[in-house]
């Protein structure tokens, strides 16, 4: 997993609450075989709609989701945290999200900040005068802001310690194991002949 | 202060605990097939990684094979892609696998112990939920996700906290005719679907004791049916006598080393579990489902309940919308109730004992008019054995489709699914709405129920046969 300190990027305001990942990737996609290419399954239904905000130029290359409140909940599909990564985004800010999302936006590197409601709204406001504009992320001081002079933006966002100590890090769960490889080394060397194996 | 069978197992492979972690786990036996493994071996590939221990790892095809013309190209594009997409990641991380046309093909829970790689006191997981099955020989077994799919084939570890633990402890014996699977309904129906969650359960007592090593996989199979992460049973001659001589068993000195460990596996006299439950095997009569999940079961010689009858408002609800999904009325006798469709098969009830059991009870008899009888083997050396043995001939002789190995009916993601309101009497273990097909109705039963009601054509035990 990469290591994630700062980003900053083209951020889209979606103005919607509780976007179930049944929206944002709908069942009929999970059905591929790999964990990537989600992207064109990514709000899928809302996508048909030219008018749908992804589909505006000004958010082209957009890195940052500004979302509502309640964002993720359903089922514990993995690929919803897939579909938003694949498409190209590294962060998702809302009020709140569903709790098995928050985990698997944690598992696989996608940053879940949650702020204030209030500061989704005024980010929400700073992007309809400047669409188009980047919002910045930013893990090491758990902030995040917009804008400069006077009106900018800049607020608190809450993650778990623990989460935001592997995303620093960029270690995933996998990652994190891995550094335990000489433990489990040892542990393997005690095993007894007689356990099976499955090739010889 | 002594500790339980899954505590003793439990703590030898911890390889690593800390303070507010959840513990490092080690894994024994890792197995895959090719529904839930694709995203976890594209995860290997995007960050660079090889499978740890191959050698700990084994695959087959099972969920969405065809259970005929299996010599021919799957028709359905979406299950040839994930069958192909096995192949090719076992071929490239060095997995070793069991493709359909394979003498060792068959479903994943039934391929382990018949290779003899289940064994008492291991680790096994993998990503299906019915890997508890493997239970029945005293492991810690149970199924994971995709993204610990991944995690197991890097690290041969899972970070896992501490399961609590609970003893089903079942008296008295079976009466003649009562199998495990009518046991194991009879307690879920008890506990609800529920009862068992974040419990690691062990089954003890002189019926789970004068059961078969199939009778306890049907057992610890279901276990994730009452919602317990895993279920196991302490080894003993029953288990080491079906380990003996298979081929992945231990041989010679290795042999006795293990058996020598094995028999220290069971819970000790001053342990003490978290939560108990106790049955006694002697009153339990054929049972059956008559809803939309294992919990939802009756005695077969009872009758549907009237939903009004429950106390809990949540279970009331529950059997309405049942009952309305299913197409049947409150009061009707369960054995009035007609069947199209019989499913022999399944991780729960595939095994070559259940085939001899079916065959037993349908021998002289025909399938009756209008109903068909559907026999899918767990595995291909299953389907060998029963064929050796006749088997097959009594089963087609009595108007039966005989079939190539698989999961097949049990969740419908080949070709074999019911119609919408097509009813089933099914051995498998899951009733959900749509589990074998869209709109299809499940009534799971135990393979002397499902013999008898094939040829009855209406829920019925062996015992109807004889007036
Ligand atoms: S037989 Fe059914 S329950 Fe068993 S592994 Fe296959 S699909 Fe799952």
């Amino acid at each position: 997993m990469e290591k994630f300190s700062s980003h900053t990027g083209v951020a889209v305001p979606l103005k919607r609450s509780n976007v179930d990942t049944d929206q944002i990737i709908p069942a009929v996609y999970l059905k591929r075989v790999t964990r990537s290419g989600f992207e064109d399954g990514l709000f899928s239904a809302w996508r048909s709609d030219p008018e749908f905000v992804l589909n505006q130029p000004q958010y082209e290359g957009a890195s940052v989701l500004v979302a509502g409140p309640d964002f993720g909940t359903g089922s514990s599909r993995e690929h919803a945290v897939w579909a938003l990564q694949n498409y190209g985004f590294k962060a998702v800010i809302s009020a709140r999200f569903a709790d098995i999302f928050r985990g698997n936006s944690g598992k696989a590197g996608l940053v879940a900040a949650q702020v204030d409601e209030k500061v989704v709204q005024r980010i929400w406001d700073y992007l309809d005068e400047h669409p188009g504009a980047t919002v910045t992320v930013d893990l090491e001081s758990r902030t995040v802001s917009a804008g400069e002079g006077p009106d900018a933006i800049v607020d608190s966002f809450d993650i778990d310690d623990y989460t935001r100590w592997r995303l620093l890090e960029g270690l995933d769960d996998v990652g994190i194991t891995l550094g335990h490889a000489d433990v489990i080394s040892s542990f393997e060397s005690t095993r007894p002949s007689w356990k099976p194996v499955t090739q010889h | 202060m002594g500790k339980t069978l899954a505590e003793k197992v439990w703590d030898e492979h911890v390889v690593r605990s800390a303070e507010g972690e959840p513990d490092l786990l080690y894994i024994d036996l890792h197995l895959i097939h090719e529904v839930t493994s694709p995203q976890a071996f594209d995860g290997l590939r995007l960050a660079g990684r090889q499978v740890r221990r191959p050698d700990l790892t084994l695959a087959t095809e099972d969920h969405n094979v065809p259970t005929i013309d299996w010599d021919k190209p799957i028709a359905d594009p979406v299950s040839k892609t994930q069958v192909d997409t096995l192949r090719k990641n076992a071929a490239e991380f060095g997995v070793r696998l069991h493709p359909l046309g394979d003498i060792e093909q068959g479903i994943v829970h039934v391929v382990g112990p018949q290779l003899g790689l289940t064994q008492p006191g291991m680790t096994i997981v993998c990503g299906d939920s019915h890997t508890s099955t493997h239970g029945a020989f005293g492991a810690i077994a149970f199924g994971i996700g995709t993204s610990e799919v991944e995690h197991v084939l890097a690290t041969q570890t899972l970070m896992q906290a501490k399961p609590k633990t609970m003893a089903v402890t079942v008296n008295g014996s079976l009466p003649a005719g009562v199998t495990a699977k009518d046991l194991v309904l009879t307690l879920i129906t008890h506990t609800g679907t529920g009862g068992g969650q974040g419990y690691i359960v062990e089954y003890r007592g002189q019926a789970i004791e004068e059961l078969s090593m199939e009778g306890r996989m049907t057992v610890c199979n279901m276990s994730i049916e009452w919602g317990a992460k895993a279920g196991m049973i302490a080894p003993d001659q029953t288990t080491f006598d079906y380990i003996e001589g298979k081929p992945e068993a231990p041989k010679g000195a290795d042999w006795d080393a293990a058996v020598a460990h094995w028999k220290t596996l069971v819970t000790d006299p001053d342990a003490t579990f978290d939560e108990e439950i106790v049955l006694d095997a002697s009153t339990m009569t054929p049972f059956v489902t008559w809803g939309t999940n294992p919990g939802q079961g009756a005695p077969l010689g009872g009758v549907v309940p009237t939903p009004s009858d429950f106390e809990e408002e949540s279970d009331r609800i529950a059997a309405e919308k049942a009952l309305e999904y299913m197409g049947l009325e409150a009061g009707t006798p369960l054995r009035d109730v007609k069947v199209d469709t019989v499913f022999v098969g399944s991780c729960t009830n595939g095994r070559i004992e259940d085939l001899r059991l079916a065959a037993e009870i349908i021998k002289g008899h025909k399938v009756a008019d209008g109903t068909r009888l559907l026999v899918v083997p767990g595995s291909v050396r299953v389907r060998i054995q029963a064929m050796e043995e006749g088997l097959d001939k009594i089963f087609t002789d009595a108007g039966a489709e005989w079939r190539g190995a698989g999961c097949s009916m049990c969740l419908g993601m080949n070709p074999d699914q019911l119609a919408p309101q097509e009813r089933s009497a099914s051995t498998s273990n899951r009733n959900f709405e749509g589990r074998q097909g869209k709109g299809g109705r499940t009534h799971l039963v135990s393979i002397p129920v499902a013999a008898a009601t094939a040829v009855r054509g209406t829920l019925s035990s062996p015992a109807d046969l004889e007036v």
